[in-house]
């Protein structure tokens, strides 16, 4: 079994199919959903985790290639862009699971850690310098 | 033992000097003694990184042809003040853009102003002009819309008229709804704390009585060479010390001038506060010259033996009352945790601990290779100078 974060974009085209219930239903993956949403142009997002043998998660990825669906395997919808990060440390107590935190006490560098986040999007809202962003 | 400026700056153009961060001097001198390592160490250098409102820039557009005398202008949408000369502005770094909807939906989110026009400037990038004018006989030009980044200016002169608070306070919200400042988010009944100082890296903090950072010393402003060319806005100095002479809030404070075109992009960053505004994070960096042993003992004061003052930001701070709640020092706040009246409060801060760290190292490195000289200043900060109110006086009914 492997464990593997996606998150989807989904035109207004393929809004309205049950496509999670399929990857449940048809490729028996546990299917763990961080977040979604459908903006006012009726586009979607969904940022979700898929657990299942390698093998389904193969046949899942080319069942969802056949719809128009754009598939960003691999990472989050939550981006911290180390760049932008000042490590002043402002965000570590908005996040609720430890992901921004110091990795190092003597020089006070904040490191973020994709498994543990959970898109709970506090950190965005918490950083001045915008070192987070949410691909939606 | 008294050194002199011109004798440290000798060391410093043959590559002999000594030079140590504001943290590295702390252990050197309980190793070494004071007396010794007064001997020894030639310069210690500080720094701070953090949001420092105040701060803004001069630019200086050249002229068009025709030629124009703009009374009112925007960078990237952010106005400018025109109020100087024909092609000279002022960009301020808390300026929201045009139309911004700052907290008419609560709370805003001030994605972009001036401070994020000046990053962009340091950073090299194309933004564009918008200027209007009334048009004169001599500059007819009445509009301008064009495309420049910061070498197709002639000048621009960062100039901020209120940087490197001495120390600050630290911020707790002691009501029932979470509200939103310059000193960031903070959870109702105390769920938080947040406090904005580099402590036992910060200049003025190392040099407490202002004996050698004054009117006319020589800077790290970002990279760029800057200067120290007036006492900072707000500067007051006539505050609670404690034995060493450190005061417990804000205190002194400097107005600091650099060429923004020699400037490090890393180290000027706009920042959008939700719910507040936008401000400007930069990086300065201050030599303290070694004079005696005096100066060096100050500089070897530590995160422990420096204490700041905590104010509720949901009444006392708006309301001017000058409540104090606790005071804590920065080794507690650093900790990231602190004991309240008996509840646990997780503490975090605004300034980089990290970048000052960073700046500290990058100076020091400047002063060994012999390419930064300190300068005497020409003028010592106020010691005992207060701060007025604001007293509001209307018409006599």
């Amino acid at each position: 079994m492997i464990t593997k974060k996606i998150y989807l974009y989904f035109p207004k085209s393929e809004t309205e199919k049950p496509i999670v219930y399929q990857l449940v239903k048809e490729f028996d993956l546990i299917v763990n959903i961080f977040r979604a949403k459908v903006t006012p142009e009726e586009e979607g997002y969904l940022s979700l985790e898929v657990t299942g043998t390698q093998e389904n998660i193969d046949r899942a990825f080319a069942f969802l290639g056949g719809f128009d669906v754009t598939i960003h395997a691999g990472n989050k919808a939550v981006h911290w862009d180390q760049d932008r990060c000042a490590h002043c440390g402002a965000c570590v107590v908005h996040c609720p699971t430890q992901s921004l935190s110091f990795i190092d006490p003597t020089t006070r560098t904040i490191a973020y850690c994709e498994d543990t986040c959970i898109e709970c999007l506090a950190c965005i809202a918490a950083c001045p310098f915008g070192a987070c962003s949410s691909a939606f | 033992m008294i050194k002199t400026y011109a004798e440290i700056n000798k060391k410093i153009e043959s590559g002999k000097a000594v030079v140590l961060t504001a943290e590295e001097v702390i252990d050197y001198v309980d190793k070494r003694g004071l007396e010794a390592a007064a001997k020894e160490v030639d310069v210690v250098t500080t720094a701070t990184f953090g949001p420092m409102c105040s701060s803004g820039c001069f630019l200086n557009f050249g002229h068009s042809t025709p030629k124009m005398r703009i009374s009112e202008a925007w960078i990237n949408d952010v106005q400018a003040y025109c109020g100087v000369a024909a092609v000279d502005v002022y960009l301020g770094a808390t300026q929201l853009r045009q139309n911004d909807p700052a907290n008419m939906y609560h709370p805003g989110e001030f994605r972009y102003g001036g401070g994020h026009v000046i990053e962009d400037l340091v950073a090299g990038k194309k933004v564009q002009l918008f200027g209007l004018s009334y048009g004169t006989d001599d500059y007819p030009r009445r509009e301008i819309r064009t495309l420049f980044d910061i070498n197709d200016l002639n000048q621009a002169i960062m100039t901020n008229p209120r940087n490197c608070y001495q120390n600050y306070n630290v911020a707790v919200n002691t009501s029932d709804k979470r509200i939103y400042t310059y000193l960031g988010i903070l959870k109702a009944r105390m769920r938080n704390m947040t406090y904005c100082s580099a402590g036992q890296l910060s200049p003025l903090l190392n040099d407490p009585l202002y004996e050698t950072i004054g009117v006319g010393t020589s800077i790290w402003l970002a990279g760029a060479r800057g200067i120290v060319y007036a006492q900072g806005t707000q500067h007051c100095s006539q505050v609670e010390r404690g034995d060493n002479g450190v005061p417990a809030e804000g205190a002194g404070t400097l107005a600091l001038s650099g060429n923004m075109k020699e400037m490090l992009p890393e180290f000027v960053r706009g920042t959008s506060f939700k719910g507040y505004g936008v401000s400007l994070a930069l990086g300065v960096g201050i030599p303290i010259p070694i004079l005696n042993p005096e100066i060096l003992r100050r500089t070897t004061v530590r995160d422990r033996d420096i204490m700041a003052c905590v104010i509720d930001y949901s009444h006392d701070y708006p309301q001017k009352t000058g409540k104090v709640l606790a005071r804590y020092n920065y080794e507690q706040l650093r900790s990231g945790e602190v004991e309240l009246n008996g509840k646990k409060v997780p503490v975090t801060s605004l300034s980089s601990y990290h970048k000052a760290l960073k700046i500290c190292g990058l100076l020091k490195a400047e002063i060994e290779e012999g390419r930064f000289l300190l300068s005497e200043p020409s003028q010592r900060l106020p010691l005992n100078q207060g701060m007025q109110s604001l007293n509001i006086r209307g018409p006599v009914r």
